[in-house]
């Protein structure tokens, strides 16, 4: 009697090992394609006027002697604009009107979704609209009011006239996410913390607020995002007291484009985000209202 | 005493509650009746002040509760969703009521810890709900109720929600646990009447917002007020069949002969006769067609049609009826009710006990 000998080890299906090479490849190729360009301002970063007209090269003292002159133009040296100024303008003023619009954002939020409002024909949705529907209108509309009203309050070319524009540019996203979000919170959450003794205002801190962190960091982030950004408003609403970063990386520019200061400004420009990212990311995690009502 | 003094709420041109009065005393449990929609959660809502009612007004030893809003009330409530906090631990979940309403925290935790240990989740205190089980979360919930030791506990079918046995059991704890709680007025909202006819000392019974009837088990189900009435509280449903009294009687598909005393001394006319799905047996001499059979547990239920008329028979035992099939049937019309043209109860000849 012969015995047919057993195969040690199943084969994968060719069309298995065909799937994982292509997925691993997609993966390969979209991680090329989003580190690439960061990439590229790096090694750019550390070129000169000689380094960028030879072609792409990326290996340093090989392909190209590298130069901190890029680096050194964003302090000051030569060629080149001191952006520490700037950019701790643009932390404050991203910072403070992203506070500010979150805070009052979520308070409106949370009343439009938890209280009825009547005004005419006028109902909570068609509120919530009108707060997200100044984002519909082009920028330049909202200039020269914004530009009116700030010389009026004197506080153009300021930091405060800036996070005041801000904050009515921001104010709509914060709005409109988290009216989403507390949506989303079952109303039985509000009226059991209120058989349990608290009033509207605990309600909303001691209860909603806690459950709401997921939809506070994306209201967040849009409204970080959009403030650091914006280069509209921070180049039509200021002169020469006040700049904001992305002004100033414009402003690095001459009749020769320096291409190393603006490798060096996007790289530090995006630098704030990127770590905020990476910091907000684990309060993004979805389940945060599980076990509220079953 | 909590007195419920004509309630009326109406949204959107559906009525929930419909002038709806009733005196509860302390340390009873009374069970509110009804199907979905009649007004239980409204009443109950409206109690707890979640709910501003039209006109009338809930008071509890005299004094009105109209101004107070749901966080002065002194009541507890346990909803059908399992709600929870999910941000904090189950011990601080039960805690939580504590706190709001100024104990030191390790004095609340300390409570909400024994309260815990009383619904057999000791082990579970520094979970989150969503790391429990639906039974255990609901278990949190009473907990959270029970440790407030509000004068008033509004139960809006917390069970209704969990499998068949441990709804039993939970039903059979939480008895037990109110047993412990004197002077405690509990309000507990079923669409069952098993479970109402044997938890409550009493039974509210509604229907469209209106209160149908008012009254001690088996008084409330011993002799339906209305057809209504007797519709709501009959788990399996009540037949009701015309009955003609005059030259002949006849209740549907039922002749004199099986009416009996029944009908005796009753003026001629037109009424209606109610009778218990347990008063229909197999047997005799009137044949029926088996729309569906069903077995529930130890019972089946059979769902017949005698003559065009539909009729509901209840056995005590597991038997089967295949639809289609022709099984002849009886009715024991004597134990019926006899309700008059507008729907109230007229006549009873005995008096009827629990199923």
């Amino acid at each position: 009697m012969t015995h047919q000998p057993l195969d040690p080890e199943p084969r994968a299906p060719v069309s298995r090992t065909l799937k994982l090479a292509l997925k691993y490849g997609f993966i390969l190729f979209w991680s090329a394609f989003v580190v690439f360009p960061f990439l590229w301002a790096l090694t750019t970063s550390f070129k000169d006027a000689n380094g960028v007209t030879n072609g792409a090269t990326w290996l340093p003292w090989l392909q190209y002697q590298p130069s901190t002159q890029g680096w050194a133009s964003l302090f000051g040296g030569p060629g080149g604009t001191n952006i520490v100024r700037p950019y701790l303008n643009s932390i404050w003023v991203t910072l403070g009107a992203s506070a500010v619009s979150i805070t009052l954002g979520t308070l409106a939020a949370y009343g439009l979704s938890r209280f009825t409002f009547r005004f005419l024909f006028f109902r909570n949705a068609d509120i919530t609209f009108f707060f997200i529907s100044q984002r519909i209108m082009p920028p330049i509309v909202l200039a020269i009011p914004f530009f009116l009203m700030l010389r009026a309050l004197g506080l153009l070319d300021s930091l405060a006239g800036l996070i005041l524009v801000y904050v009515a540019l921001l104010m709509p996203i914060a709005v409109w996410v988290m009216v989403d979000f507390f949506n989303s919170i079952p109303r039985g959450l509000d009226e059991m913390a209120w058989m349990d003794g608290c009033d509207p205002v605990t309600t909303f801190f001691r209860v909603i607020l806690p459950n709401a962190v997921p939809g506070l960091v994306v209201a967040g982030m849009f409204c970080v995002i959009f403030g650091w950004n914006d280069f509209f408003f921070a180049f039509t609403l200021t002169f020469t007291q006040t700049q904001l970063l992305p002004v100033s990386i414009v402003a690095l520019n001459s009749s020769v484009t320096p291409w190393w200061a603006l490798s060096a400004s996007a790289l530090v420009s995006i630098a704030p985000l990127v770590l905020l990212a990476f910091v907000v990311e684990r309060f993004l995690s979805k389940g945060g209202l599980a076990g509220a009502v079953r | 005493m909590l007195e419920i003094r004509d309630l009326t709420h109406a949204e959107d041109g559906v009525t929930h509650l419909d002038h709806v009065s009733a005196r509860l005393a302390p340390g009873t449990l009374t069970t509110i009746l009804g199907r979905t929609g009649a007004g239980k959660t409204s009443l109950l809502r409206t109690i707890a002040g979640l709910l501003v009612p039209d006109s009338g007004e809930v008071s509890l030893d005299g004094k009105s509760w109209s101004r107070l809003p749901p966080w002065k009330r002194p009541t507890a409530m346990v909803t059908q969703q399992f709600i929870n906090y999910p941000h904090l631990s189950t011990l601080d979940n039960v805690a939580f009521p504590l706190v709001r309403k100024g104990a030191r925290r390790a004095a609340a935790r300390e409570s909400a810890r024994a309260m815990l240990d009383r619904v057999g989740l000791s082990a579970m205190v520094g979970r989150r709900p969503s790391e429990l089980s639906g039974g255990q979360q609901q278990r949190v919930a009473i907990a959270r109720a029970l440790v407030k030791q509000a004068p008033v506990l509004l139960l809006d079918e917390p069970f209704v929600n969990l499998d068949y046995k441990l709804r039993e059991d939970l039903r059979e704890e939480l008895v037990d646990m109110l047993r412990n709680e004197s002077g405690l007025i509990v309000l507990y909202a079923s669409t069952e009447p098993r479970e109402a006819l044997s938890l409550g000392d009493r039974i509210l019974l509604m229907a469209e917002g209106r209160l149908l009837d008012d009254g001690e088990p088996q008084q409330v189900f011993g002799a339906p007020a209305t057809i209504e009435a007797a519709r709501v509280i009959s788990d399996p449903p009540i037949n009701i069949l015309p009955l003609t009294v005059g030259e002949h009687v006849a209740a549907g598909p039922f002749g004199a002969q099986d009416a009996g005393d029944l009908t005796r001394d009753l003026a001629p006319g037109e009424y209606r006769l109610g009778l218990r799905a347990a008063d229909l047996r197999p047997g005799g001499r009137h044949v029926a067609r088996v729309v569906l059979s069903e077995v529930s547990g130890s019972e089946t239920v059979t769902h017949l049609d005698l003559a065009g008329f539909p009729l509901v028979m209840h056995e005590k035992s597991v038997v089967t009826h295949p639809p289609g099939a022709e099984i002849a049937v009886d009715a024991n019309l004597a134990r019926g009710f006899i309700y008059g043209a507008d729907g109230t109860l007229l006549r009873r000849e005995a008096p009827h006990g629990q199923d």
